[in-house]
């Protein structure tokens, strides 16, 4: 069983990551008050851009056009996300509604677009990032090789982001005042704060970070536009609600469902596992959310005003 | 001489819809222009393809069947206040359970026909029931419920299709149905020159429009639930069960999704194919929205889309545009009828301003009258 869960550990860490940038989209937005179903169209946007951007870069620049495709990813993703900003901040829209919308829109534009540039509508990049073991790190008894072996870089920057929006979002006033529209704008507006800017940046981040989690998919293990992220987006939002729209709560719930999800990839090939039909461990994710969402259902920790126009 | 009465302009839905198709046009035209071609030729195309001859003129009914019943089920979720996002994983399920049944049971075609769409609806129905539960008993949204049955039926399917209904080649489908096991029917076929798309499916999507509006227009339960959609506590006020009602709406809107899966699954493609969330769980909220959550707007509405999407191969073979154009319109559509609002100030502003000239002009008359 320990050989096994070694072997499976990069993997699963690294479909873990996508994962929790499109949760972390997911709670951005959420937690300004912003419904977010649109995580999935976000991040084809951001697999889409990558790709592009670094199929375009890589001869010009080699390694560098993958750091650079995933900050073009993102500059992308944040000028997208405007479409589901304007629709429900400044019209008020529904934001399920919106949010569906603004995901069509991005399945079907991205092919579209890819179709014109490859005519098979995939993309490819020459080389994702080279795997690579963290000095010394490395070292250490059981966790230095369950985590700090076979690693990405992206992975270390995407988990600094992470921290870096646990500090935004709990530790300065901007991340204050962020929550507060989330919970009661109306208040945040007497203190004298603009609400629907707030939210035009809460969003706006939300698009960045989204667009992110599909280019660490591209500079990682896909390696390939394909018009699909296969419903990665909804998963980071189940994971986002498991999380209960805490950082550290998302922190462990992309985590549980990374592995669940790897081990029903993988489970065919490991003998310790191939007793449970894979079926289970795909629908763990969504039945367990379900469960939460009952046993949460008397004390949500839901936004207050998710979902509200102000 | 009497003056005609004057009926004051307003915004109404149609005047909304037809302002949201016509934007998701242009922006189609837009994206045309932007890869250098003619936008009148692809939009050209997209007819003729849809309508050029009686085949495809079968192709587009068949696939506006699909879209009507899932529209049909979204709208009906609408006017009793729920959104129900989760008809892609309803479609799957009643699409998986009717062709489960077919392949396991034997009868003749016509008993088989009304074997595998109850069996389908029932599906939907039961895919419904556990986020209509979920709403009435623990206030879970269902939005959110209903996409995690999405996903849930997606890896069901993906996973059940080839371990127990695999076909002789393909590993991503299941085996083809033999024709008296489908919804397809020798004299429509015949009628269509021979398009085996069109099918029975078409008949039920009318007949459910039909029934969804004599339930919610004649009859106590769909006031009832009508009513539990406007004002949930103002319905329980009035002593009607609450409950019951989300329950049972969820369920209906969840078997009307189940029959689009049959008519999609048992008789347009006639197999199921895994790995596939169907598209037209989405594309039916724009049906439902464009249609204003009328059953007879969804039926106009679907036929819109149906032809579109029946049009767009035709389009993408003969010009250099690509196919995703059509879903592009379609997501537009949604995006501006999401963004009604806008609309809806930009016109009543426009027919204040007419309103207001007719009656300066109308006050003017009365006194001529008043004078006599």
């Amino acid at each position: 069983m320990w050989e096994t869960i070694t072997q499976i550990a990069p993997y699963a860490v690294a479909y873990t990551i996508p994962l929790l940038m499109g949760s972390l989209s997911g709670l951005v937005s959420e937690r300004s008050g912003i419904i977010n179903l649109c995580v999935e169209g976000y991040m084809l946007v951001g697999y889409f851009i990558s790709a592009l951007a670094i199929s375009i870069l890589q001869p010009i620049m080699g390694n560098a056009a993958l750091l650079a495709g995933l900050i073009i990813a993102m500059i992308g993703g944040a000028i997208f996300s405007l479409l589901h900003a304007f629709a429900s901040i400044s019209l008020k829209a529904d934001q399920v509604i919106s949010g569906t919308a603004v995901n069509l829109i991005a399945t079907s534009l991205t092919v579209y677009i890819a179709r014109n540039v490859t005519g098979s509508g995939n993309i490819s990049i020459m080389l994702g990032i080279v795997r690579s073991d963290v000095p010394l790190l490395n070292n250490i008894p059981i966790i230095g090789k369950l985590l700090f072996t076979n690693t990405y870089w992206s992975t270390w920057l995407c988990i600094g982001i992470w921290a870096f929006f646990w500090w935004l979002l709990y530790k300065t006033s901007f991340g204050l005042r962020l929550r507060a529209c989330g919970e009661h704008p109306s208040a945040v507006a007497s203190a004298g704060i603009n609400v629907h800017k707030m939210r035009y940046v809460a969003v706006m981040l939300s698009g960045a970070l989204g667009a992110l989690a599909g280019g660490v998919m591209i500079v990682t293990y896909s390696g390939e536009f394909n018009g699909s992220v296969a419903g990665l987006g909804f998963l980071a939002v189940a994971a986002m609600i498991f999380g209960q729209w805490k950082p550290l709560g998302i922190l462990g719930a992309t985590f549980f469902f990374g592995i669940a999800t790897t081990m029903g990839n993988v489970s065919q090939l490991f003998a310790s596992l191939s007793s449970f039909p894979p079926v289970l461990f795909k629908v763990f994710p969504y039945v367990i959310t379900l469960l939460a969402l009952v046993l949460f259902s008397k004390s949500s920790a839901a936004p207050k005003a998710d979902g509200e126009p102000f | 001489m009497r003056a005609k009465k004057y009926k004051e302009l307003k915004s109404n839905n149609f005047i909304i819809a037809i302002s949201a198709v016509v934007l998701g046009l242009l922006a189609g035209a837009l994206l045309i222009l932007l890869i250098g071609q003619n936008p009148f030729a692809a939009f050209w195309y997209i007819l003729k393809g849809a309508l050029m001859n009686v085949r495809r003129i079968a192709m587009t009914l068949a696939i506006s069947t699909t879209l009507m019943l899932v529209g049909l089920s979204i709208a009906f979720a609408f006017k009793t206040g729920l959104f129900n996002i989760g008809a892609s994983g309803q479609i799957l399920a009643g699409g998986l359970a009717a062709t489960t049944v077919a392949f396991a049971v034997d009868l003749p075609h016509v008993p088989m026909m009304f074997l595998i769409i109850l069996s389908g609806f029932a599906a939907g129905a039961i895919w419904g029931l556990i986020p209509g539960l979920l709403k009435a008993f623990f206030n879970v949204h269902e939005v959110v419920s209903t996409i995690m049955m999405n996903w849930i039926a997606y890896w069901v399917v993906f996973y059940f299709v080839p371990a127990f209904l695999k076909g002789p080649s393909l590993e991503t489908e299941s085996a083809m149905l033999p024709y008296e096991k489908t919804l397809r029917l020798d004299w429509l076929t015949n009628i269509f020159d021979g398009s085996n798309y069109v099918n029975a499916g078409l008949f039920v999507a009318l007949f459910a429009v039909i029934v969804i509006k004599f339930i919610m227009d004649k009859t106590t339960l769909g006031y009832e639930l009508k009513a539990v959609g406007h004002n949930r506590y103002g319905a329980e006020y009035a002593g009607i069960k609450v409950n019951r009602s989300v329950v049972l709406s969820m369920m209906i809107a969840g078997g009307l999704a189940g029959l689009a899966g049959v008519s999609y699954y048992c008789g347009y493609s006639g197999k199921i194919q895994i790995g596939v969330l169907p598209t037209q769980g989405f594309d039916g909220i724009a049906v439902a929205l464009l249609g204003a959550s009328s059953p007879i707007g969804v039926v106009f509405s679907a036929l819109f889309f149906g032809l579109l999407k029946a049009g767009k191969g035709f389009m993408s073979g003969n010009t250099l545009v690509p196919p995703e154009l059509a879903d592009t319109i379609i997501a537009v559509i949604i995006y501006f009828t999401a963004t009604s609002v806008m609309f809806r100030k930009f016109w009543d502003k426009r027919f204040k301003k007419i309103n207001e000239k007719h009656n300066v002009y109308k006050s003017d008359s009365n006194d001529i009258e008043e004078d006599k």
